[in-house]
């Protein structure tokens, strides 16, 4: 059997939909992080094989780096935001952190 | 002395008790004793101007018209109201009576309120009240009249209250002076009928004008009507029937009080104003006041007749007495019914100074003997005073000759004129109660004077008390004395049986008849008046001379009255002696010798004496009707007052408060309940859609991708 | 009379009291005990000397004052006349112009009041003396009601005249609901609610006859002439002008007061201070029957012709109800020595509209006058009442008795306002009961000699009360000294102060009981004017 693009995209929504799951169930905000990470590599998958079974060069691979760099990026702000929480509340636990309740 | 001087005297005369009375109450606490003896010696000074004064008129002018001074006190638009002081015969003769009774009241005083806490104010009162009386005596006008009239009704209500510690005194202050205003609310209605009419007060002015026919709404009801209003007046103050219930309750004032006011002055104030305003009687106003005088002589004396009480049996002769003037007057007898004023003010004076004099050495001997328990003024409790207080019983027995009408003494002479007057009035008009009652109360005169006088100076004392009284000292013998010389005929005329040629009754005759010859007697219509006067100028109250020539049997009467007065006199004088000597006898029968026992004709009338001791229930009849029936008005007045007047006020807020209470209970339920009803129902819809919103960004992802996936599935 | 700082007499004796009152308002009132009493003897002080100042004028006043101009509804004979224009805009909705102007002046009708007021209000500052409970305002409100009642006196422009008489309403609600008897708060919205409720018919005649003659001038709405043929008030004996009359009465009648409109007066009496019952039965209670004879019945002479016999009639009811109820005070309800008087009041007050329904010389100066003594022997009544109440703190009458012994001062000086009040010859009241009587015979005989009764009952009345309260035997509770201390009361007898008071007001009774003719001569022109005009007016109308 010969994998095919369909076999990437299922792993690719196999990844996220194990993100989704992760943002959706983790209370750490770390998980949730981790859990974002894999959502954007999911992504990048399918930046990556759509560049590769596709009529394109290597845009795809191009994008699937800057995710990457912007994911670092991300990262590091959301750390920030994360420590700045844990400051604040003395946890990072998500499901406590209910200020934008109306 | 001129006019002038006279009247400048008589105005001097009035001021100065006033000026006691000023002097007193100011300083009177600071004087103490003396302020008595500065009160005795003005009202001295006093005494001597009224007697200087009166002689000049009486000896100089006895013929002049009334002395007049006035002045506008009021000047109202046209209007003006005069006050002033007028000076006549009467005037005169009444203002020593007046000065010399009050003169020997202060003398007395001084030593029968020697004990008194408020010694100086009682002399300051008599200043008061002596100088309202001379008021009266010397007004000139009815307004005059009023104005003292009232002050007399206050003196005499700060004096019969003197002793206010008492509850009887107080009210019996405050009986005489409400009495008394029911009968001024007749004189004030004379006064408004009169003002209206002549637009004047002045007694000649008035008279005048009734004299040149102005009656008042042209009526001659209404002239009438004046009369017996002004007459009114004099019910209340000389105690006539119905009125008279007051002059006994006044006896709880201290006694120089009682003779003051109750014998000489203030109750004859009534009198002297019937007098005053004679001329302007008609027929029926004179029909009234004689009947009037007829049945307060008779009741009275049939009340004193069972009184035990020293000062109330002499109250009642006084009532008594008064309604013989007031009759005397009625009937035409003037000279006769004035004289009786002035003879009874002297005897009166004496009884009840001499009364005084009792009750003091009672009270002395009561003090000395520790006894205080017992009624130093009741009869019964007296008895054999003639040995310890002998200058007091001769004196008594003086005055109460002269009340019974015994020859010899000045009471017979007037009283006996008063007799022949009704008499000569019954013949005429056929009116015969009128004499009936007058003899009827002569007899009863004569039998309780006598009663009193045994009962308590005749006969053993009844009580150590009474056994151990001793003479009062010469301030109080004095006046009894000289007034007990007063009582002696000489002084009014010198036949002892016939007044008629005196002194005084050619000074004091009969004023001529101001109101119209139609509305009046024509008996009593004036010979020189039927003449139309060539004088236009009205001479009305003006004494006329008699007229001198009455040599031997040639008399020219004024009036046909007079004619018949004349000739009753002999009958009348018979008629009254003999009742007078019944009494007396029948007195000294029950009581001296005690031949028959009164207590069988008490049992055989038993409703008779009942009724006489009670005094025919005129206090209870009057408090059962017009006093409850007043203060019954007041009691619904103010019931109605503070529950249905100020009931419908209340209810109109109360009413108001509910109101408000309805318009807000709507304001708040209504108005205010959908403005609420609007916010309560946004909130809830808030409440609605804030569920989603938990705060939990998960909840919010979650949700977003579920609404991701059904628009998904609905657009693809 | 000249002016001062450019201020006619009459804006002096006006609005001095309100100079007194910021003067007072400027003192503070202290923090301690000592600050306090400091600052209270200032305000009483100054009140009193401003009260004192305003009497000098008053009576300056009275005798600058020329007799012989009639006033009335002649505004060139008015005196001590002060015109400026006050609020004065035009273009506006409805009104079109509104010309309000600051005009006063007095003639006959208005002086005797003015020297009422006068000495009214200065002797009530002595029984103002003893109140400590907040004097600051105590007596910045009482100068204020002072210029309220001197200016209903002065005004001529009805809308002056309307303020004034609102103005005065004010302090006295809090002179009564604050420094009042127990039930003060009741009685304070009783008097306020009443009067307002009467305050309010006056406001609708005064907007209507505005519509009719474009002005407030008082003077021009007397003047018929002027009025717009379109107005509701034109044309004489027009029913709705009887019926402004009418309304315009009944406003007074609530202030005089007389039967029906009278039952505030007894709780206000009750609960008020001494010299605030002494100022409403002094002063307040005559500018009702001012009112009247200032504005209705020259404003409407037709119609006093046509309501004569009914005034008469109502003058009638009170003096004879009035007295029943004081009489009925002995045997019922609380037997309250001030209820008593201020039914008195309601009977004596009786007396004057009896006289001024005669539309007869006598009886309207009669009237007048008795208005004048009504406010000097009334006021002297309640300062007698306030001396025991002091001392006792009660005024029931079934509480006393012989008090005669304990201050026999006290007791004389009472024997002359009782006599006074019963209308004894020699004082005052008696000239001008008298004189009502003489007055209201010659128009009205039967209701006259009804109404005399009043004379019978008030002389109960008023014996009743007197023997009650001193007469008779002491009460153990009263034989101790009022103040054992002896720190507020020197003696039993009636204190210095109080005499102060009382001796003048005796003083003024009984110099009138003699010498009446002054007072008569200073509204003679103007009533016989007053009666002129009702009269030949009502007589054209053809009522």
């Amino acid at each position: 059997m010969e994998v095919g693009l369909t076999h990437f995209l299922v792993l690719s929504a196999i990844l996220f939909s194990l993100g989704i799951f992760g943002i959706a169930t983790r209370k750490n905000a770390i998980m949730v992080l981790m859990s974002l990470e894999l959502i954007m590599n999911s992504a990048n998958i399918n930046f990556v094989v759509f560049s590769r079974f596709g009529n394109f060069q290597i845009e795809g691979q191009v994008f699937a780096l800057f995710v990457m760099i912007l994911a670092a990026a991300e990262v590091a702000i959301a750390l920030a935001i994360v420590l700045n929480i844990y400051q604040n509340f003395r946890h990072v636990n998500v499901d406590e952190i209910k200020d934008l309740k109306g | 002395m001129t006019p002038e001087l006279l009247l400048n005297l008589s105005i001097a005369i009035l001021i100065i008790p006033l000026l006691s009375f000023i002097v007193l109450i100011f300083f009177g606490k600071k004087l103490g004793r003396p302020a008595g003896f500065i009160g005795t010696s003005i009202l001295g000074i006093d005494l001597i101007l009224s007697i200087t004064v009166a002689f000049v008129r009486l000896l100089y002018y006895p013929d002049a018209a009334m002395f007049q001074y006035k002045f506008d006190w009021l000047n109202v638009g046209t209007n003006s109201i005069a006050l002033g002081v007028g000076l006549d015969n009467l005037a005169a003769i009444m203002l020593i009576v007046v000065t010399l009774i009050s003169f020997l009241v202060h003398l007395f005083s001084l030593e029968y309120m020697r004990e008194d806490k408020r010694f100086p104010r009682f002399y300051a009162y008599l200043g008061l009240f002596t100088f309202s009386m001379l008021g009266i005596v010397i007004a000139n006008n009815f307004l005059n009249m009023f104005i003292f009239w009232e002050l007399v009704g206050v003196s005499s209500y700060l004096l019969i209250g003197f002793w206010f510690e008492k509850d009887s005194a107080a009210n019996a202050s405050k009986k005489a002076f409400i009495v008394n205003r029911i009968g001024d609310l007749g004189f004030l209605f004379g006064l408004m009928t009169i003002y209206l009419t002549y637009g004047t007060f002045l007694f000649d002015e008035v008279f005048g004008s009734i004299n040149a026919g102005i009656l008042p709404f042209d009526s001659g009801a209404w002239m009438t009507a004046i009369g017996i209003f002004v007459f009114l007046g004099a019910v209340g103050k000389s105690a006539q029937f119905p009125l008279h219930v007051w002059l006994p309750d006044a006896m709880e004032g201290p006694t120089p009080v009682s003779a003051l006011i109750h014998a000489a002055t203030m109750v004859a104030a009534g009198v002297y104003l019937t007098a005053r305003v004679f001329p302007m009687f008609t027929a029926d106003a004179l029909l009234f006041v004689a009947y009037t005088g007829a049945l307060t002589a008779f009741i009275a004396a049939t009340i004193a007749i069972t009184q035990w009480d020293f000062k109330r049996v002499l109250a009642y002769s006084t009532v008594s007495q008064l309604g013989y003037m007031v009759m005397g007057l009625g009937v035409g007898a003037f000279t006769s019914g004035f004289m009786h004023l002035v003879t009874h003010a002297w005897f009166k004076a004496l009884l009840f100074l001499a009364s005084g004099s009792v009750i003091h050495a009672m009270h002395h001997a009561m003090h000395h003997h520790n006894e205080h328990h017992m009624d130093p003024q009741d009869i019964r409790n007296m008895g054999g005073l003639r040995k310890t207080m002998p200058i007091t019983y001769i004196t008594f027995l003086f005055a109460t000759i002269a009340i019974s009408g015994i020859p010899l003494t000045s009471g017979f002479l007037s009283k006996d004129g008063i007799l022949a007057g009704t008499l000569a009035f019954a013949q005429l008009s056929g009116h015969w109660f009128i004499p009936v009652a007058g003899f009827g109360a002569a007899l009863m005169t004569a039998f309780y004077m006598f009663r009193l006088t045994i009962l308590s100076f005749h006969g053993k004392p009844k009580t150590h008390i009474a056994s151990h009284t001793h003479e009062n000292n010469r301030f109080i013998t004095f006046p009894l004395v000289l007034l007990a010389i007063l009582t002696f005929w000489f002084f009014y005329s010198f036949n002892p049986l016939d007044a008629g040629k005196g002194w005084f009754h050619s000074v004091t005759q009969t004023p001529q008849i101001a109101t119209p010859h139609n509305l009046m007697f024509d008996f009593m219509v004036q010979n020189d008046q039927a003449e139309p006067s060539s004088n236009q100028q009205v001479k009305t109250f003006e004494v006329t001379h008699y007229q001198h020539h009455h040599s031997g049997e040639h008399h020219s009467y004024r009036s046909t009255l007079e004619e018949y007065i004349h000739h009753a006199h002999t009958p009348a004088m018979i008629l009254s002696l003999l009742v007078a000597i019944t009494g007396i006898l029948l007195s000294f029968i029950y009581y001296q010798f005690r031949i028959w026992d009164v207590d069988s004709i008490v049992n055989l009338y038993p409703w008779l004496y009942k009724g006489s001791f009670n005094k025919w229930f005129f206090d209870e009849i009057y408090q059962a009707t017009f006093i409850n029936g007043t203060v019954g008005f007041a009691k619904i007045g103010a019931w109605f007052d503070l529950n249905i007047v100020d009931g419908v006020v209340n209810f109109m807020g109360t009413l108001g408060r509910g109101l408000g209470k309805i318009t807000s209970w709507f304001d708040f339920r209504g108005v205010d309940g959908a403005v609420n009803l609007t916010a309560w129902i946004s909130k809830r819809l808030g409440d609605i859609f804030r569920q989603p919103q938990t705060g939990i960004i998960q909840a919010y992802l979650v949700l977003t991708i579920i609404g991701l996936v059904v628009l998904v599935y609905i657009f693809i | 009379m000249s002016t001062f700082l450019g201020l006619g007499p009459l804006t002096w004796i006006t609005f001095l009291p309100i100079l007194g009152m910021i003067i007072i308002l400027l003192i503070p009132s202290g923090n301690d005990d000592v600050a306090k009493e400091r600052s209270q003897n200032l305000f009483r002080l100054i009140t009193a000397g401003i009260t004192f100042l305003q009497l000098i004028i008053a009576i300056l006043l009275m005798t600058a004052f020329n007799t012989k101009l009639v006033g009335v509804n002649d505004p060139s004979s008015m005196q001590f006349v002060e015109r400026v224009s006050w609020i004065s805009l035009t273009g506006l909705p409805i009104f079109g112009t509104l010309k309000i102007e600051y005009f006063i002046g007095i003639d006959g009708l208005s002086a005797p009041m003015i020297l009422l007021t006068g000495i009214v209000s200065f002797l009530a500052t002595f029984s103002s003396w003893h109140i400590k409970k907040a004097a600051k305002g105590y007596f910045a409100m009482y100068l204020l009601l002072v210029t309220g009642m001197m200016g209903v006196f002065v005004a001529l422009d009805f809308f002056l005249f309307y303020v004034f008489w609102e103005l005065m309403l004010l302090p006295m609600y809090f002179l009564i609901g604050i420094w009042g008897g127990p039930n003060k708060e009741y009685a304070a919205i009783k008097f306020f609610l009443y009067t307002l409720f009467g305050s309010v018919f006056m406001l609708l005649v005064m907007i209507a006859l505005y519509f009719a003659v474009g002005s407030f001038n008082m003077f021009e709405m007397m003047d018929f002439t002027k009025y717009d043929t379109n107005s509701i008030l034109y044309g004489m004996g027009g029913s709705w002008r009887l019926i402004a009359f009418a309304a315009l009465f009944v406003g007074f009648a609530i202030k005089v007061p007389s039967v029906p409109f009278h039952t505030w007066l007894p709780d206000a009496h009750v609960e008020a201070p001494t010299p605030i019952s002494v100022i409403l039965a002094g002063v307040l209670l005559k500018m009702g029957t001012y009112g009247m004879l200032r504005i209705a019945w020259p404003m409407f002479p037709d119609a006093v012709y046509y309501f004569q016999t009914w005034i008469a009639v109502i003058g009638m009811v009170s003096i004879v109800y009035g007295a029943l109820c004081a009489l009925g005070q002995h045997k019922f309800g609380k037997r309250d020595f001030k209820k008593l008087i201020a039914y008195s009041s309601v009977s004596h007050m009786g007396y004057v509209m009896l006289g001024m329904a005669s539309m007869t010389s006598e009886g309207m100066i009669g009237a007048i006058f008795q208005m004048f003594n009504h406010g000097t022997i009334t006021a002297m009544l309640f300062m007698i009442v306030g001396v025991i109440y002091d001392r006792a703190h009660t005024r029931g009458l079934d509480d006393f008795g012989g008090l005669a012994t304990k201050m026999p001062v006290y007791t004389g000086i009472m024997t002359i306002a009782f006599f006074g009040a019963i209308g004894l010859p020699g004082l005052s009241g008696f000239v001008s009961e008298v004189m009502v009587f003489l007055g209201s015979f010659r128009t009205y005989p039967v209701y006259t000699m009804i109404s005399a009764l009043g004379v019978v009952l008030g002389a109960a009345y008023m014996l009743w009360a007197l023997q009650r309260v001193f007469f008779g035997k002491l009460p153990e509770r009263w034989n101790k000294p009022w103040d054992p201390s002896g720190k507020l009361y020197k003696t039993d007898d009636i204190a210095p102060v109080e005499l102060a008071a009382l001796i003048p007001l005796a003083v003024v009774v009984i110099f009138f009981g003699i010498y009446p003719q002054p007072m008569i001569s200073m509204m003679e022109t103007s009533v016989n004017h007053l009666i002129e005009v009702v009269k030949t007016t009502g007589q054209i109308a053809g009522l």
